[in-house]
């Protein structure tokens, strides 16, 4: 196997975008290229959830590859619901490492703010299991409640432990040009004021308004390139050293116990396995806080923190950019927002942003590991990525 | 003989209960007045809304303009019993809210426009138009149309609005919808903040002088024009050059 490297990169803001899906496929792409100054791909891999149900565009690899003029590079377009993105980079990792291809461009994108937000929310729904929970109305949100529910009864997570990974995130994110919320909220403003309940309802209890993701449009990408390659460009030697992917019941009331992620547990150990370092080697990373609580919980699952104690790192500020494991300096699903195909590459970008040292305002310093959680379905599906920054 | 012209074109104004100035807290933590304002304050608040009617985005470009027009007439006397409050947070404008009371019993709402996007300051601002018609005027019911789909979620789904389509609005003539007492009294835990009285500090800031919005609605960014201008094998960077460039 060889070893592989982030040659280039490119990201689109995550918020509302007034263009076609291929448009917001392609901008981050071509960003890539003048990022990397390469001039052309063997293949390309989109990641990309629903493109055929709710932007009429199937196909989209095909179309993107012809939008960048980098035919007749080889395109596939991947989904794999919540996760396609990261399970998209998996994919242009095993082409580079094995010697198939020497540059791989790997693209995530959506456009889910063509459909209101009940249909976004519907299409997203229909990952869950078709005849268990989805007939019955289930949404994520809903699944979300109820897994917080329990959290809260088992390890005294509290609403006031969510809102401070929402005040964090959001605060993160407005250093990020690209977040799709630029609002620096507060515990007065959404937990403790007269008015709080208003600013912040319910929407699926104990889950409120600022502890759930914005529905966002976006793209982002990575080229992905072999040390042969990266010595005829000068970019920072970021190396993807690690990769793990695991899945869990389709269903969450099969699982023994719903609030133990084994998925995110079983691929963070493999991608840490992969890359040769541990849990407390991180630097910084970006985990999948579509609800405040994940966060919570997944910074247990990686292994960053002991199972019940996520919440009390987070009240000593350790997940804070400057504590002891910065989480989420981009501001995170909550904040920089979820076009759910595009989001595990948009996790990658801001990690070889950060391990480049190129990440501004919201950079964390002498940041060398990084590491994402890419959360599919409800955990039935996930994929950690672990970069390395080379000397 | 001669004729006062002005006269016969003023409406005859209804004297109103003024709406009492309340307060809340907004998500970031800042705090918001809504008051109602003078006549006299009508030319310090067009200037803001000028600029709205070339965002064409979310409708903006409507509501501005027809907010101006409706902001002009209260300021020259050309609308029958007007009023207009506005929000403010650290003396910024951040909403402008309008309506027209009908007759004793109904009120027209004209608009709500947000300068200060996010927040609720909308929603709030609006749910402070309602509580002048309702609580003050003590109407029965407020005639409303949207003009945007944010609108739309905001007043008829989140107040449960009741059709009255065979009644056409005053915006264009659109069916209208109502907010009655009674949906108002449900919404009255959950959607009608603030705080009475307003600390003398908000309010002297907020009379002091209306300051401009640090970051009102802009046109959406053209983030992919790169695409457009450097790679697009379709034509459509020839066709937006065009366009831009006023050519058809």
């Amino acid at each position: 196997m060889r070893e592989v490297y982030v040659a280039g990169i490119g990201i689109t803001s995550f918020t509302r975008l007034e263009y076609p899906l291929v448009e917001i496929a392609a901008y981050p792409g071509l960003m890539a290229l003048r990022d990397s100054g390469l001039k052309k791909i063997d293949h390309l891999y989109v990641a990309n959830m629903g493109g055929g149900r709710i932007n009429g565009q199937t196909g989209l690899a095909s179309a993107v590859v012809d939008h960048l003029s980098l035919t007749p590079a080889g395109a596939a377009t991947i989904e794999n619901g919540p996760a396609s993105g990261a399970s998209a980079i998996k994919e242009g990792y095993m082409a580079v490492a094995s010697g198939m291809h020497d540059v791989v461009m790997v693209i995530g994108a959506e456009r889910m703010r063509e459909v209101n937000q009940l249909e976004a929310t519907d299409f997203v729904a229909t990952l869950t299991h078709p005849l268990a929970e989805y007939i019955y109305g289930i949404t994520l949100p809903s699944l979300a409640g109820m897994f917080t529910r329990l959290y809260m009864e088992k390890y005294g997570v509290t609403s006031r432990h969510l809102a401070m990974v929402a005040v964090k995130n959001h605060h993160n994110a407005m250093d990020n040009f690209f977040a799709h919320l630029h609002e620096d909220i507060t515990i007065e403003g959404i937990l403790d004021s007269p008015e709080a309940s208003t600013n912040n309802p319910f929407v699926a209890e104990p889950l409120r308004f600022y502890d759930v993701c914005p529905v966002s449009d976006g793209g982002a990408c990575l080229i992905l390139a072999t040390s042969e390659v990266m010595k005829k460009i000068n970019k920072p030697m970021i190396r993807l050293a690690g990769i793990g992917q695991a899945t869990d019941t389709h269903a969450i009331h099969e699982r023994k116990d719903p609030t133990e992620l084994l998925a995110v547990r079983e691929a963070a150990r493999q991608s840490f396995v992969m890359a040769g370092v541990k849990p407390e080697n991180v630097d910084v990373a970006e985990l999948h806080d579509a609800f405040t609580i994940l966060e919570i919980a997944e910074s247990e699952e990686v292994g960053f923190f002991k199972k019940g104690e996520g919440h009390i790192a987070l009240e000593k500020g350790d997940t804070k950019i400057g504590g002891k494991i910065p989480i989420n300096p981009s501001g995170g699903l909550k904040a920089k927002g979820h076009p759910v195909g595009a989001t595990g590459v948009g996790q990658a970008h801001e990690i070889v942003l950060q391990l480049r040292g190129e990440a501004e305002k919201r950079q964390v310093k002498n940041a060398r590991i990084g590491f994402t959680c890419n959360f599919g379905g409800f955990g039935n599906n996930v994929v950690c990525l672990t970069f390395i920054k080379e000397k | 003989m001669s004729v006062d012209l002005e006269k016969i074109l003023r409406p005859v104004e209804t004297p109103l209960p003024e709406f009492p100035p309340k307060f809340m807290t907004l998500s970031n933590g800042q705090e918001m007045v809504v008051r109602q304002v003078d006549r006299d304050e009508i030319p310090d608040i067009l200037p803001f809304v000028e600029p709205l009617m070339h965002v064409e985005r979310d409708f903006y470009h409507i509501v501005a303009a027809r907010v101006y027009a409706e902001l002009l007439s209260y300021y020259t006397h050309r609308v029958q019993d007007e009023y207009v409050f506005i929000a403010q947070v650290a003396g910024e404008i951040a909403a402008i809210v309008n309506g027209r009371i009908v007759n004793a019993d109904i009120g027209m709402s004209y608009h709500t426009l947000s300068l200060r996007r996010g927040l609720r300051v909308g929603a709030h601002a609006f749910a402070a138009k309602m509580e002048y018609h309702i609580d003050i005027l003590k109407q029965k019911e407020v005639l409303i149309v949207a003009e945007s789909p944010i609108g739309f979620r905001r007043w008829m789904i989140e107040y449960n609005l009741e059709k009255r389509f065979h009644i056409a609005h005053e915006l264009g003539g659109c069916p209208s919808w109502s907010l009655t007492r009674d949906l108002f009294d449900k919404a009255r835990n959950t959607l009608v903040v603030g705080r009475r009285p307003v600390p003398e500090h908000l309010l002297t800031k907020a009379k002091v002088g209306i300051l401009s919005p640090s970051d009102p609605p802009k046109p959406p960014a053209d983030l992919l024009a790169a695409t457009r201008s450097m790679l697009d094998n379709t034509g459509t960077s020839l066709i937006d050059m065009k366009r831009k460039l006023g050519g058809n």
